[in-house]
């Protein structure tokens, strides 16, 4: 079949043998910081602002007639902001926003595409993460796609942020999906 | 203290409202480390294409959350949630975090209603389209 709407030129793909070869590694592994319930605190204040969140973020004895039977962090916490007690890799160090440095982190060469843009993130969530909890996240490349955009060939990269607790069980399942042109 | 819910296909959620600003944004960038020249300087955010400074998509994100927990109100679990970002939140942008039912179903058991969820400012420009599935208890 012939597709009479190609460009002319044929476009060359950003996707090299080494960045399909690095599909499925780990990008990071992180360890939180014990949650306190002042984390949570602050997070339902800000996510919240200017209304007062709901009670059972800010009160113990509120919280304990819950479903949960205790304070739990909103879904959308992040106990990994500011600090982790422990990190595989450091940040790129390189400047900010930097649309290589999901390639820099695995030490393979990023392809040359200048800009980036959060296409999208899904999320399926298990246990509530509560005051106490220790999460793990291991953040791994799913895939590499491409398709062409207005500005020429865009580049689809998903990954995948695993949360666990102290006991094992699954906290979230995150995708993301960047997209670089 | 929960109330049983009993939704129906095309019911919409009660909306989440915040017209928003460096207020907002301080307050999220200093609980999410979000501190982002384009989230805290107009001129950063001019440089990028827009207006001025803008808010964090995360922030869309929590207002999304916040519009499905509220309206579970205590009574079910979020199991999932997707968006997209089509669009930034600039200062002084009423942001509007709305929701229908698109399905309510029971698998093994468990209560699910899917939603349609999504912000939009003022002029009902979308800026998070977006799904989600919840459990009922």
């Amino acid at each position: 079949m012939t597709d009479t709407t190609k460009p002319a030129q044929a476009e060359v793909s950003h996707i090299s043998g080494e960045m399909l070869t690095a599909i499925g590694r780990t990008l990071s592994r992180r360890v939180s910081f014990r949650v306190s319930e002042s984390d949570i605190r602050r997070w339902a204040l800000a996510v919240y602002y200017p209304d007062a969140p709901p009670e059972r973020f800010i009160e113990s004895e509120t919280a304990a007639k819950s479903r949960h039977g205790g304070i739990t962090a909103p879904e959308d916490f992040n106990p990994f902001a500011w600090l982790a007690a422990l990190q595989s890799a450091a940040p790129s160090g390189g400047k900010e926003n930097d649309p290589g440095s999901l390639e820099r982190l695995l030490g393979i060469t990023p392809p040359p595409l200048e800009f980036q843009l959060n296409g999208g993130l899904e999320v399926d969530y298990g246990v509530p993460m509560r005051p106490g909890d220790v999460i793990t996240s291991e953040n791994r490349l799913m895939s590499y796609a491409e398709r062409p955009g207005r500005l020429g060939l865009m580049l689809f990269t998903v990954t995948e942020d695993t949360w666990t607790n102290q006991d094992g069980e699954l906290v979230k399942r995150s995708r993301t999906t960047l997209i670089r042109y | 203290m929960t109330t049983m819910l009993s939704p129906a296909v095309g019911d919409s959620l009660p909306e989440f409202t915040r017209t928003t600003d460096f207020a907002h944004w301080n307050r999220y960038a200093a609980v999410n480390d979000e501190f982002v020249p384009i989230h805290m300087d107009e001129e950063a955010g001019r440089a990028a294409g827009y207006s001025g400074a803008f808010g964090m998509g995360n922030l869309q994100w929590a207002y999304l959350h916040n519009l499905v927990r509220d309206w579970l109100g205590g009574a079910g679990r979020i199991v999932s949630l997707r968006c997209q970002f089509r669009a930034v939140n600039t200062r002084g942008m009423t942001v509007c975090a709305r929701g229908t039912v698109t399905a309510v179903r029971v698998e093994d058991g468990v209560r699910l209603v899917d939603l349609d969820v999504w912000t939009e400012d003022q002029d009902g420009n979308q800026i998070a389209p977006g799904k989600a599935v919840v459990e009922l208890d």
